[in-house]
């Protein structure tokens, strides 16, 4: 990969005597099974973390990598299983303090309140009062200037926590956690919005810490980090425990087959290629580029082609595929639908240029829930159901009837509000609708998040029937059962295409690619 | 709501950059100074009234003005906790006219006008306080233990109790109110009327309570941030309760003083006031976003709005123009308040 100078640098030897069997782990979870609903998130999972490690804890989507954390601090009592701390058990879950004072954990989400000052920050609900029984402010600033120094943060304390940069918000946020006296924290992908300075800036403080005594679980996508911080790691697939080694013992070809899973590895694709060469690409991305989330990047989709825009998450993919249909506008670089170059940032230019698409959450993008099915599905294309801006029921009815067979959506007719559809089924209707106007270009973004295995196959099975047509297909996705039809794939890596790979690829390849691992390093 | 949300995006982009802005060698971080904001305003309106009538800088007419606007300015101190826990209380002016008139409806002797005559006189004050408590309790078990959206929720309460006060007073006025319930709106202590200095120390506790303990910061908190709050250990729905049900007793009490001073209750008595209110809580810097703002900014905003009006009134200004100039006012305060204080607002 173009990253060769990070592949590099030499995993870290384990610290110290953390293999020392006197010393209990800090952190044991054994047998841990947590169920919501009919899903079952965790199963039979455990992880042993010893004093003193960076332990690095991977898993694709859906692995159970959140459950656990949620488990080990205490936001949730796992359905069966055992958490102890240091050989004594869990404290109970309404206990915050106790468990604040075993382990904490530094979300993506902050936990921050923005409109108050780091130091009441640090010490909300726990101030210094003075003799009159009100809070000293000098006696919280000054502590807060005290714990801030003693791990070397340096942020002044009176500053408004909302001006807090991402990186110095986690500093705070990790010595918050260190002043309640826990040794053990959870780093819950802490680099996904970092960028390379600050991401070794943070290592260069995990690994004084660790000095310090601290032991952290260390959550990322970024394969490459866990080689570049971790001690140990533990590998989760579909909810269960997979594997813990070293991290020196265990290649990096072993790591992602651990997390992809063996079974998948030689799974091949059959698809032959609908691309028609003769004809205008379907889009044509040149040089696009938009600060901090993509840069450069540039592709064509053929007429008929399938294209896979993988990567992990942040690493682009989305935010590239959403300037393709307008609802992000490029700061460089151009977009062309079908031969046409539609206005940057609005969606019915691209829409009207050709582009049809499934957008990245149906919740939040994809539909109007208490709307009708038919409502939805011709929301973007008013033009078809009638003149002069008078929509004609009749009319919205037939194509909403017409779509329903087509791609076969259960339900007792056009007039059900999508809320009362399944995942799959709400997920046909926002297709549906991104098919409605015979789109030149078909954009994907995740389309079958949350969606069961046969509507999956069904709407993947749409998607070729739809580039048979002639309509070029982007889908830009993390899933690889998403990408696996597609003609060629192209792998983003922070914010820039890494590597195409063909079609045929194995799925470690792929996976290795998309976490910025090179497989021959 | 929009107006904040305009304004502060407009301020955001007004800001250069949202470095640390320390001054007096960082000993004072501007945001606290945004506190300050409204007082070159109010000195202002001061030089302005004195120019325009040399009356209005004397004792009696600054006595009036702070007079006048005791009885808001609890209402203020009021939503102004309620709006930094990030909930909002429309029903606080109708709980002003209901509970002093449940209580004058009970106390008042049969036969004038639609008095029960059921308790004797020194019942009224408990009464007042409680059917402030009552509806605050009610209005928390809605919001709070019911979810129900805080501003429908207050809203219906705002119509209901003004309904009730209208129904037990036959759409009329209680007059012949007992000896308490005057004391309030009428004693003097030392010089000065008492719903002044009862006005002024509620705003001191308050500046206390807010600032310097760690009830108070549970305010900020939980406006700012409620999962994080929760995570920091404050018990947010207590906390929210308290605030809500504090906040109806002080329309109670507000009520009280109001009634006393007017030695009547009209079934009227609080209406329309709430719009009043959140202006002068959005003037003085407080936002309608939650966990931000102070009671000492507040207390400038109806100040300043009081002042401008009895400005007006000094000037000579017809009375019906009074309520085209009130909106006037606020409008215009408002747009001061932000280039005053909005650089330093996020």
């Amino acid at each position: 990969m173009s990253d060769g100078e990070r592949a590099g640098t030499p995993a870290p030897a384990p610290a110290d005597g953390g293999q020392v069997p006197a010393a209990p782990p800090v952190v044991e979870a054994t047998g841990i099974v947590k169920r919501f609903g009919p899903t079952v998130a965790l199963n039979g999972a455990r992880i042993t973390i010893r004093p003193g490690e960076t332990h690095a804890l991977v898993g694709r989507n859906g692995a159970g990598k959140s459950t656990l954390v949620s488990v080990l601090t205490g936001l949730q009592a796992p359905d069966e299983g055992t958490v102890a701390f240091g050989g004594g058990p869990a404290p109970r879950l309404a206990d915050r303090d106790a468990w604040r004072q075993r382990v904490a954990c530094v979300y993506q989400k902050s936990t921050i309140i923005p409109t108050l000052t780091v130091a009441e920050n640090l010490f909300l609900n726990r101030y210094d009062h003075g003799r009159s029984r009100l809070i000293s402010w000098q006696g919280v600033r000054r502590r807060a200037q005290e714990l801030l120094s003693t791990w070397s943060v340096d942020v002044d304390p009176q500053t408004s926590a909302g001006e807090l940069s991402v990186e110095q918000r986690q500093f705070v946020e990790i010595a918050r956690a260190l002043s309640f006296g826990a040794r053990f924290i959870i780093l819950d992908e802490p680099t996904a919005q970092l960028d390379g300075a600050a991401i070794s800036r943070l290592f260069e403080r995990i690994r004084e810490l660790q000095r310090q005594g601290v032991t952290f679980l260390f959550i990322s996508h970024h394969l490459q980090e866990v080689y570049d911080i971790c001690d140990m790691v533990t590998v989760f697939r579909d909810a269960a425990h997979i594997v813990t080694a070293p991290v020196a013992e265990l290649p990096r070809a072993e790591l992602v087959a651990a997390m992809t899973g063996e079974a998948a590895v030689d799974r091949l694709q059959v698809r032959s290629s609908s691309l028609d060469r003769t004809a205008l690409p379907a889009l044509s991305v040149q040089a696009l580029g938009s600060d901090g989330s993509y840069h450069d990047v540039t592709f064509q989709v053929g007429s008929g082609e399938i294209v896979g825009l993988a990567g992990a998450a942040g690493s682009g993919r989305t935010e590239v595929a959403e300037t393709v249909v307008g609802l992000r506008t490029a700061q460089a670089g151009e977009v062309e639908i079908a031969g046409r170059r539609p206005r940057p940032g609005s969606v019915p230019a691209a829409l009207a240029a050709g582009a049809g698409f499934v957008p990245q959450d149906r919740h939040h993008q994809g539909f109007v829930p208490d709307m009708s099915i038919a409502d939805n599905a011709t929301l973007s294309v008013p033009h078809r159901l009638g003149t002069n801006g008078f929509l004609r029921r009749g009319l919205r009815d037939r194509l909403a009837d017409n779509m329903i067979e087509k791609l076969a959506i259960k339900t007792p007719g056009p007039e059900l509000p999508v809320s009362a559809l399944s995942g799959g089924n709400q997920q046909k209707v926002v297709m549906a609708r991104a098919l409605a106007d015979d789109p030149r270009l078909l954009v994907l973004i995740n389309p079958t998040a949350g969606v069961d295995v046969r509507s999956k196959e069904f709407l993947l099975g749409k998607v070729e029937e739809t580039a048979e047509s002639g309509t070029g297909v982007l889908i830009a996705s993390d899933e690889l059962d998403d990408l696996r039809m597609c003609d060629r794939v192209l792998v983003m890596f922070q914010g820039r295409v890494t590597s195409e790979m063909a079609r045929g690829w194995h799925d470690h390849e792929l996976v290795a690619a998309m976490e910025g691992v090179d497989l021959d390093a | 709501m929009p107006e904040t949300v305009l304004t502060d995006t407009a301020a955001r982009a007004v800001e250069p950059k949202p470095g640390r802005t320390p001054l007096l060698g960082g000993r004072i971080p501007l945001a606290r100074l945004r506190d300050l904001a409204l007082v070159p305003a109010i000195v202002v309106i001061a030089i302005v009234g004195q120019i325009v009538n040399p009356v209005f800088l004397q004792a009696d007419n600054l006595i009036n003005v702070l007079q006048t606007m005791s009885e808001m300015a609890l209402l203020v101190l009021a939503q102004t906790m309620i709006l930094i826990v990030k909930k909002m209380d429309l029903s606080l002016e109708s709980t002003m006219g209901l509970a002093p008139g449940v209580a004058a409806w009970l106390v008042v002797p049969v036969g004038a006008g639609h008095g029960l005559g059921l308790l004797p006189g020194a019942w009224a004050i408990p009464v007042t306080l409680a059917v402030g408590a009552l509806v605050g309790v009610i209005n928390s078990l809605l919001i709070i233990r019911f979810g129900l959206n805080g501003f429908i929720v207050t809203l219906g309460m705002l119509i209901v109790l003004r309904g009730i006060l209208t129904g037990i007073s036959g759409g009329q006025t209680f007059f012949q109110l007992p000896e308490s319930m005057l004391y309030l709106g009428t004693a003097q202590w030392l010089g000065m009327p008492a719903s002044i200095w009862i006005c002024l120390a509620l705003f001191a506790i308050a500046v206390v309570v807010l600032g310097w303990t760690s009830f108070g910061r549970s305010l900020y908190a939980i406006g700012g941030n409620v999962d994080a709050a929760k995570a920091g250990g404050i018990r947010t729905d207590r906390v929210l309760w308290i605030v809500i049900v504090t906040g109806s007793v002080l329309a109670a009490l507000a009520g009280l003083m109001l009634s006393g001073r007017l030695a009547s209750v009209a079934s009227a008595q609080g209406n329309g006031y709430i719009f009043t209110v959140f202006a002068a809580a959005v003037i003085g810097g407080i936002s309608l976003n939650g966990g931000k703002g102070s009671m000492f900014g507040a207390f400038c905003g109806i100040l300043l709005l009081f002042m401008i009006q009895n400005v007006l009134t000094l000037a000579g200004v017809p009375a019906q123009w009074i309520g085209a100039l009130n909106g006037l006012i606020i409008l215009v305060a408002l747009a001061i308040s932000r280039i005053t204080g909005g650089k330093v607002q996020e």
